[in-house]
């Protein structure tokens, strides 16, 4: 970005992979390595790999054998797993005592391979990408109590604990948070979990457009009926390039096929829901639209499958993810070439878009215009057409200076995941 | 008060003094530099009033070209600087130093902007917690975290600890209600961390500034996301016969799944110290009592409440009231919240401690705090964030008696090493400061204290933002490994080590 990286690194072979099998081994391994001089490329079971800027390290420290449930203690309301204890197992768990993670953890298999592939607890916390429920109940980075890892000097640090009100020193667990494995290798991660909602259900508006569906995401996150997931799937633009289609991904009993979809979940006690969707539909004069109204299985499904990006599924074109202000969603849309699908999650705060046809000229302007908004843009995955982008995350220059010396702080030697966020961090 | 070691006083800067006044007036308006003794004294303390030091001087900037000048300046000629707020924090995170300069931040007190549709205000951080609902509470919305001083606590200082309240167990705290912050680091450098959107990509910087006790960076605008206020808040008061039944009902109201908006326990010691204060009908026979607020839709409150009583009684609840009014409900509050001054009832001082503890570990705690206080001499009442797990023992002394502040904070310390060994942290929500900067340690290890110690440096590379805070000066846990320590004493033990 402001320098260019020096990639003189072979490029990754099986051969040069190493699979600690604790915390004791991965910080020896470090250490080694930090003598050494040597970059590593920190995987898991490399279900995000793709996301960032490529790696052209000799060697890869596989931590993918640092998995098991810790200690679960159900009425404390922690988890704490080693950090490559596989999401669904993790998610298993929590279900058997009717407790779940509240951030709504992305299942990114389906844009990448078109089938289920989790991932690791690690692999979420780095990433920071966070479901639906993110403006009511927080990111991954609000539900991480506490971690456990090894510094790019070899050195083993902790910060946090297993409780939720905790101000004793610096919130590393912020830090580390979308830190893509740059400033440590993370070995044991204590996660918040919380009650699963008895009961989830969604009404759904017809046919809005991109002009009117603000105002209605606007009534809805600002009432009182606590909403817990927000989303506008358009029908159109249809791209045969594009593998998006609204009617095979929502293929539910209950919900009409009529145009665009609007979306507002409510969750909570049964008899609860009722009386706010009552109210709700009230409030956004639903009585004028055609609605469906989705029940507790199908909501759930229907919010899944919103959550794991299966409007995309299988595609080989290039993710875009936008998050802006909730009120700019359709200045937005509006800057982004028409040809682009999207959809609107969030409440409008965050835009996927699916790019058939894109040019890293073309990512930097538009880059440009959710900046000038208020926002940020992130390349999730890229296509054949365009395989790299320079600038994969945004980041002005004071954040980039203060983010290097960060970075230095925990790696001095830049041995961690060099260059996955920024050329030079 | 007892002895407390702060970074050495650099005696060629208080030399200086003169030309510094001189050369911030270059900086700021002469009337908002305050530098004589007497002008000063105001300031020589915060909320943890045992403690007092006058600063050099007193500067208050008025936008932020100011402070990063300011900043600019003491950085190249490495003069220290303390930030403050409301001075209200209780760990003495705004204490000045001898040969320091007090940035008051009581100037920068406007809201900038109230965007309902992005749902965030914007405001200067001297604005205060209460100030910001106040500011949308006639469009029903408000900021959820409610430290207890929110009437006078300022919103950077918030940032800076990140303040809890008595919501937190269902809201979080500042951090989890923060989109945004600019920042002057202390090289004078301007920076916006996140704005009005969730999760500003790239490193959290805004979660690490969060809670970083102003020794990063100075806060001079913050945005926090607002909510629409709950249609229906009802509040129960549970009396119980033990502290093992009240602590029993928390986890098992947890347990079943309930979230309540604040659950909050006292014991009998405090029970009749804020009756008598407030007369808010708490019931004097309990051993211990719970406030358990439950928000939301009208017919899901209702459904809680009756949930809840049925845990109550299946935990010997001896009596249970359930708030039908508003009225009521915050006449129920109104005890809890006066709880520290009650206690001024008691005893000529109290001292607060702030250790969080699994909620399950309770009555083990408090215990151990009853076998303490008669091994010290000293009554102490027990306010708990009980949802959250987040303890207060009010520790009652007279600080006529010269040792009683000494042996109150010896107390204090045994409760915090205490909320550690059971798997609990030193402190919730009042900041470590200086009040807990030496049992770092019963937490930390070397590497870790080490990697935090490195990001000040990151970021204040001649440690001169609110040095002498949080970090032991004499690091026992990295040091006396190194260090020969002769039966306990180490050698040259004035000589700060930070």
């Amino acid at each position: 970005m402001f320098t260019k990286e020096k990639q003189n690194f072979p490029t990754s072979q099986d051969s040069d992979s190493i699979y600690p099998e604790d915390e004791i081994q991965t910080a020896t391994v470090i250490k080694k390595f930090f003598k050494s001089d040597t970059p590593i490329e920190i995987i898991g079971l490399g279900s995000k790999r793709q996301i960032g800027r490529p790696l052209q390290c000799a060697k890869t420290l596989n931590l993918s054998k640092l998995s098991g449930i810790v200690e679960y203690l159900p009425e404390e309301l922690y988890i704490k797993v080693k950090s490559c204890t596989p999401v669904n197992e993790i998610e298993d768990e929590l279900r058997k005592n009717n407790q779940q993670l509240a951030f709504e953890p992305i299942d990114f298999g389906y844009i990448y391979l078109g089938k289920s592939n989790y991932g690791t607890a690690a692999g979420q916390v780095s990433c920071n990408i966070s479901g639906p429920r993110r403006f009511k109940s927080g990111s991954i980075r609000d539900h991480v109590l506490g971690f456990r890892a090894v510094n790019g000097r070899g050195e083993i640090i902790k910060s946090g604990g297993t409780v939720v009100k905790n101000v004793t020193g610096y919130d590393l667990s912020k830090l580390i948070c979308g830190s893509y494995g740059t400033l440590v290798a993370l070995t044991e991660i204590t996660f918040k979990v919380m009650p699963t909602p008895q009961g989830s259900a969604t009404l759904v508006l017809h046919n809005l457009n991109i002009d009117n569906v603000p105002d209605f995401l606007e009534k809805a996150l600002s009432s009182s009926q606590d909403i817990s997931g927000a989303t506008f799937l358009p029908s159109k633009p249809e791209c045969k390039n594009c593998v998006m289609n609204l009617e095979s991904t929502f293929k539910l009993n209950d919900l009409k096929y009529d145009g665009s979809i609007t979306a507002f979940r409510l969750e909570g006690p049964k008899s609860s829901i009722k009386a706010r969707l009552k109210i709700l539909k009230e409030e956004l004069n639903s009585s004028y639209l055609n609605i469906s109204e989705l029940e507790k299985i199908q909501s759930e499904i229907f919010w899944n499958k919103v959550k794991n990006l299966e409007f995309f599924s299988g595609t080989k074109n290039n993710i875009l993810r936008a998050v802006i202000p909730p009120a700019e969603c359709s200045r937005l849309i509006y800057q982004i070439p028409s040809q682009f699908k999207y959809f609107l999650d969030w409440g409008g705060s965050l835009a996927w878009m699916e790019a058939c046809d894109l040019s890293e000229e073309m990512f930097e302007s538009i880059r440009k215009k959710v900046v000038r908004l208020g926002g940020y843009l992130t390349m999730i995955k890229t296509s054949d057409n365009l395989p790299y982008v320079e600038d994969v995350f945004t980041i002005d220059r004071n954040r980039f200076n203060i983010s290097q010396s960060i970075k230095k702080s925990f790696d001095p030697k830049r041995i961690l995941n060099p260059g996955k966020m920024y050329t030079g961090i | 008060m007892s002895k407390l070691l702060m970074p050495k006083i650099d005696r060629k800067i208080i030399s200086k003094k003169n030309i510094i006044i001189k050369n911030l007036k270059k900086i700021i308006k002469s009337e908002n530099i305050l530098d004589h003794e007497d002008q000063v004294k105001p300031f020589e303390t915060d909320g943890l009033s045992a403690y007092k030091q006058k600063p050099m001087a007193v500067v208050f900037p008025e936008n932020t070209k100011e402070v990063s000048e300011i900043l600019s300046f003491c950085n190249n000629e490495k003069i220290k600087i303390v930030p403050r707020g409301a001075g209200t924090g209780l760990s003495g995170g705004a204490l000045p130093l001898a040969d320091s300069i007090l940035l008051s931040l009581g100037k920068f007190n406007k809201i900038l902007d109230i965007d309902y549709k992005n749902r965030c205000v914007v405001a200067q951080p001297g604005v205060t917690n209460l100030g910001i609902t106040q500011a949308v509470q006639d469009k029903n919305f408000y900021y959820a975290p409610d430290p207890s001083s929110q009437i006078a606590c300022t919103i950077g200082g918030n940032v800076a600890e990140n303040s809890g309240g008595v919501h937190s167990l269902k809201y979080g705290t500042t951090t989890n209600n923060l989109l945004g912050v600019e920042v002057v680091l202390m090289d004078g450098t301007i920076s916006r961390l996140g704005g009005k959107t969730f999760d500003s990509e790239g490193y959290d910087l805004l979660g690490l500034i969060t809670g970083s006790e102003g020794l990063l960076c100075v806060i001079t605008e913050v945005t926090v996301k607002i909510l629409k206020k709950p249609q229906t808040v009802k509040a129960a008061l549970v009396g119980f016969p033990t502290i093992e039944d009240g602590g029993r009902c928390v986890s098992d109201i947890i347990s079943s799944g309930i979230i309540p908006a604040g659950m909050e326990m006292m014991d009998k010691a405090l029970i009749h110290a804020t009756d008598n204060f407030v007369k808010a009908g708490y019931p004097r026979d309990a051993e211990s009592m719970l406030i358990i607020e439950l928000d939301g839709n009208e017919n899901e409150v209702l459904q809680l409440i009756e949930q809840v009583t049925k845990i109550a009684k299946k935990n010997k609840a001896s009596s249970i009231k359930v708030s039908k009014t508003e009225e009521q409900r915050l006449k129920f509050w109104a005890g809890r919240k006066a709880a520290f001054p009650a206690c001024g009832d008691m005893a000529p001082d109290y001292y607060c401690m702030d250790g969080t503890i699994p909620r399950g570990k309770l009555a083990e705690v408090l215990k151990e705090i009853g076998r303490l206080s008669k091994k010290y001499n000293l009554p102490v009442a027990n306010a708990f964030h009980a949802g959250d797990g987040n303890l207060h023992p009010l520790i009652m002394y007279d600080s006529n008696d010269k040792k009683a502040l000494e042996k109150t904070e010896k107390f204090g310390a045994e409760i915090l090493k205490y909320c550690v060994k059971v798997g609990g942290v030193l402190t919730g929500e009042h900041g470590v400061g200086i009040e807990k900067r030496d049992l770092m340690c019963e937490m930390f290890n070397n590497n870790d204290i080490q990697q935090q110690i490195k990001i000040k440096k990151a970021l204040d590379a001649s440690s001169l933002l609110n040095p002498g805070k949080v970090y032991p000066i004499l690091r026992k846990c990295a040091e006396e490994g190194r260090i020969h320590v002769h039966k306990g004493k180490t050698k040259f033990p004035n000589i700060p080590r930070f």
